[in-house]
């Protein structure tokens, strides 16, 4: 099929960008959206024209490197799908895509799709983790784990940290990141001992990273890969509160 | 000239070897370990673990990987679980066993000490990663749960849901920048290694590419710890990261780390087929689908009707039929090789005929589909993202693929590579899978390598560091090694031929996947050989790649790993010429039993090949680092 392409180029964080208009004549439906933007590339590159450059690595929907709006939709069309899951089969022939990157002031582009988006890794750092050093650890089976907490927290873990929360919520806020780690966590036995510490470093982190404050429009559990729900993110209000009235 | 080389490995019985070496190693003080700096580059299981335990310790690490997070890096991909010998089910699972387990299906082509240890440390890894919040799959009333992979009869694997491998790495990489956050790391991400610096034979740092700017930098450390996975990637097509490469271990071993049984590939049964010219990679469905899934092909090569139309007489359980103790939970060389066999007879399935059916009927009568959506629904919906076809109600249809590498750099016993201060952890290194890995064994080593050997065999090599000053960058050995790169970087550009990087690597991969993957020949190897030298000799003149080095270049990235790939691609081929025999996925056909199965020669090839560069991809030298096997004794591999 025939598809046309409106695709941002910027050069880096400093320049200004523009859509660039772009045909591919011969895509295959079976190809991958990616695999599309591979075709490009390589003709780009044929015809002395620097390659759009985009984020992608493991092309199987977990490792959260990939990730562009599509027509105005974080990674696409297909509810709870990665960019590199999504196959040229979900468009028809004919079709303008109007392909831009994640943006949020956060997240500063690097070149035309590719942003940085380290800032996610800073709350992590800030306290995203169980204080346990290797070799402290007791035998597995000696703090039992209900299936049905295991399940949970598992539900918040699932995050793989691609950012489309962010892209998607009007105010870059990136709650639903934040609090899915936070929930996970709190969740456990091993790392509910930390919650209060944890939750009040990870917030303050993401309100220093330049994130926006969460107002409930419910935009980023729609577009997330992985369908981490926002119910998430009032754990984690509850959380902080709670933190911010014990601490006093 | 052949070497013999040795692993020194420590005296003793075997199951008190490791013990034995860790009250002799040598310590550091804690005032010591702060004043020495260790480069960890590659940030999955194996390098976020070493890097995390390290710094835990009190040494300053500088952690690099090319990814933009260290979260991303491939271990985020396994799907099915990791190994321990546990014995929680009570079915009669020892370590002793899953070491036995382990080489065997390895086909006797390990080294037992290093087996044995994986096996040993495998219990802990479950605590330390539960301790981590790691959400294992969990009984109802609170216990760890176990299922049953390939090539064993108990069930020793952990997992959690169908991303076992996502949920470790998050474990370590969160213990990472626990230690980032702490001031102990240093991280510096979308940074890729481009040669490894030797100072007076020591590795002392690395030189790196910001990918983000370009820049080329020098790092300095005391020690050098490489942490790069596997190379399956070689192939095109394969179940690796788009990014996933050879070169820091290339260029490791340029500078003198030996490279062993470099053409050992594991070949993954259950992977999607190839669908189409323009495909950039396979996904992989895990192991664990084996459990419940039953593997047929029509037995008419001429079929025609839809699967599920086709009647239970008319069908061919081929791994049942032909290895009934294990069935559908054979080993990944013979499951994948079986498949091949079916394929090759026209037997193969979907449009272009390189499918086998993978078929959850019956197991959805027996449990309902409410219990196999619990176990594997991710994977069914990913099937259904990428092929549109719903499993619950006709059969999936899977193909082998490239997967795992059994070779790497060579190690001894403390994970040192030829170059001391140089050591190489998990997928990187060759040592503990022989010539095939079973599954969840693969996340088992990267996190043991990373969390429980690492810190005592580098502290080891270290405590006779503790006098060296921190490595001048300005030493000559840095300014040589970048100038190396940069002027490699240039030449790429200055080609300026007809054809990209990805197209050579398409070449070289499907040269290389048809004449040395699942079935090898001397005929098939000697012509690859010259094919690839060819191929290379083109890649020096009719290479393109647009921009410059001094910015974000992706083409540029990817012509440095082709490179790379284009002199490894001969040394697998040389390597799998050498060997004579049959092992694991190590498969000549000169060299099978009457009933084709693999034919091991253990007079003469009870060795591991550590190949040592001499300047000239086309003749390395051949060392041996003989297998002694004290304990067990080599059998014919059988899984009947």
């Amino acid at each position: 099929m025939k598809i046309n392409l409106k695709i941002w180029r910027q050069r880096d964080s400093q320049s200004k960008g523009e859509f660039k208009e772009y045909h591919l004549d011969e895509v295959s439906r079976d190809m991958s959206f990616l695999e599309m933007l591979d075709t490009l590339n390589i003709k780009l590159i044929k015809q002395g024209e620097n390659p759009v450059e985009f984020d992608h690595d493991c092309r199987e929907g977990i490792c959260g490197q990939c990730g562009v709006m599509i027509n105005g939709i974080a990674h696409g069309p297909l509810k709870n799908t990665t960019t590199c899951q999504l196959h040229m089969r979900s468009f028809n022939d004919g079709d303008t895509i109007y392909v831009e990157p994640f943006k949020a002031a956060a997240f500063p582009i690097v070149r035309d799709l590719k942003v940085n988006r380290s800032a996610l890794d800073h709350i992590i750092a800030a306290g995203g983790y169980v204080s346990v050093d290797t070799g402290q650890a007791p035998e597995a089976n000696s703090i039992p784990v209900t299936f049905e907490q295991a399940e949970s927290a598992f539900d918040a873990a699932a995050c793989i940290g691609c950012g489309a929360c962010v892209a998607s919520c009007k105010n870059s806020s990136a709650a639903l990141f934040t609090s899915a780690k936070i929930s996970h966590l709190a969740q456990l036995p091993q790392g509910d001992k930390e919650t209060s510490t944890r939750v009040i470093s990870m917030v303050n982190q993401m309100d220093e990273e330049g994130f926006g404050h969460c107002t409930n429009t419910e935009a980023c559990q729609v577009e997330c890969p992985e369908d981490i729900s926002v119910l998430n993110i009032a754990r984690m209000n509850y959380e902080y509160n709670r933190a911010r009235v014990v601490k006093k | 000239m052949t070497k013999t080389i040795k692993a020194s490995i420590p005296e003793g019985p075997l199951a008190e070897k490791w013990s034995n070496y860790k009250a002799k190693a040598r310590l550091v003080s804690p005032n010591n370990r702060k004043r020495l700096e260790v480069i960890v580059v590659g940030t999955g299981l194996a390098g976020a673990s070493a890097a995390a335990s390290l710094a835990e310790m009190g040494y300053n690490v500088k952690s690099f990987c090319f990814q933009d997070s260290p979260r991303r890096a491939h271990s985020v991909a396994a799907q099915g679980g990791v190994n321990a010998a546990k014995n929680y089910k009570n079915d009669g699972d020892s370590i002793y066993r899953m070491f036995y387990d382990t080489l065997k299906g390895g086909d006797f082509r390990s080294r037992e000490a290093n087996t044995y240890r994986l096996a040993e440390c495998s219990a802990n890894l479950i605590d330390q990663a539960v301790a981590q919040g790691v959400p294992f799959g969990r009984e109802y009333g609170g216990y760890l749960r176990n299922r049953s992979f390939g090539g064993v009869q108990v069930s020793r694997t952990f997992y959690a849901r169908g991303q076992t491998g996502q949920q470790l790495l998050l474990g370590s990489y969160q213990a990472l920048l626990r230690q980032q956050h702490a001031g102990k790391v240093k991280l510096y991400a979308r940074h890729e290694m481009l040669d490894v610096v030797l100072i007076e034979g020591r590795a002392r740092g690395i030189i790196a590419r910001n990918l983000d700017t370009g820049e080329v930098e020098r790092h300095g450390a005391h020690s050098v710890v490489l942490a790069t996975g596997g190379f399956g990637k070689i192939y095109y097509l394969s179940t690796l990261a788009m990014g996933c490469n050879a070169s820091a271990i290339w260029r490791a071993h340029k500078k003198g780390a030996y490279m062993a049984n470099p053409s050992w590939t594991q070949i993954h049964p259950t992977s999607l087929p190839q669908s189409g010219e323009h495909q950039s990679k396979l996904t992989l469905m895990s192991e664990s689908l084996r459990n419940d899934g039953r593997i047929w092909v029509p037995k008419d090569k001429n079929e025609t009707r839809l699967p599920v139309d086709i009647p239970e007489e008319d069908r061919d359980y081929y791994l049942e039929r032909k290895y009934p103790s294990f069935g559908n939970l054979a080993p990944r060389d013979i499951s994948s090789r079986a498949a091949k066999e079916q394929i090759d007879q026209g037997k193969g399935v979907g449009p272009l005929k390189n499918a086998v059916y993978l078929d959850f009927s019956r197991a959805i009568k027996e449990y309902g589909q409410e219990v196999i959506a619990e176990r594997y629904g991710n994977l069914f919906t990913m099937y259904k993202k990428i092929t549109g076809i719903d499993a619950y109600k006709e059969p999936m249809k899977i193909s082998p693929a490239a997967h795992f590498s059994m070779g790497g750099l060579w190690v001894d016993y403390e994970l040192m590579t030829s170059i001391p201060g140089l050591f190489a952890i998990g997928e990187a290194n060759f040592s503990d899978h022989g010539a095939n890995r079973l599954g969840a064994n693969s996340l088992l080593q990267a996190c043991v390598d990373g969390y429980f050997i690492l810190p005592y065999t580098l502290q080891n090599y270290l405590a006779d560091q503790i006098r060296i000053e921190n490595t001048d960058i300005n030493h000559p050995a840095f300014e040589e090694s970048e100038k190396q790169v940069r002027t490699q970087m240039q030449n790429f550009l200055k080609a300026k031929g007809q054809k990209t990087a990805e197209e050579f690597h398409k070449e070289l991969g499907r040269e290389l996947y048809d004449k040395c993957g699942l079935l090898r020949s001397k005929e098939g190897l000697e012509k690859a050989v010259g094919n690839i030298r060819k191929l290379r000799e083109e890649y020096k003149f009719n290479l393109l790649v647009p921009g410059t080095a001094g910015e974000v270049n992706s083409e540029l990235e990817k012509a440095g790993r082709v490179s790379d790939y284009m002199e490894l691609a001969e040394l697998m081929c040389i390597d799998a010429l050498h060997r004579e025999e049959s092992c694991g996925a190590h498969f000549r056909a000169e060299y099978q039993t009457e009933e084709g199965e693999a034919k091991r020669d253990d007079e003469n090839f009870c060795y591991s090949a550590a190949w040592e560069w001499t300047g000239n991809p086309s003749s390395p030298i051949l060392n041996k680092e003989p297998l002694v096997f004290e304990t067990v004794t080599p059998t014919v591999r059988s899984y009947k």
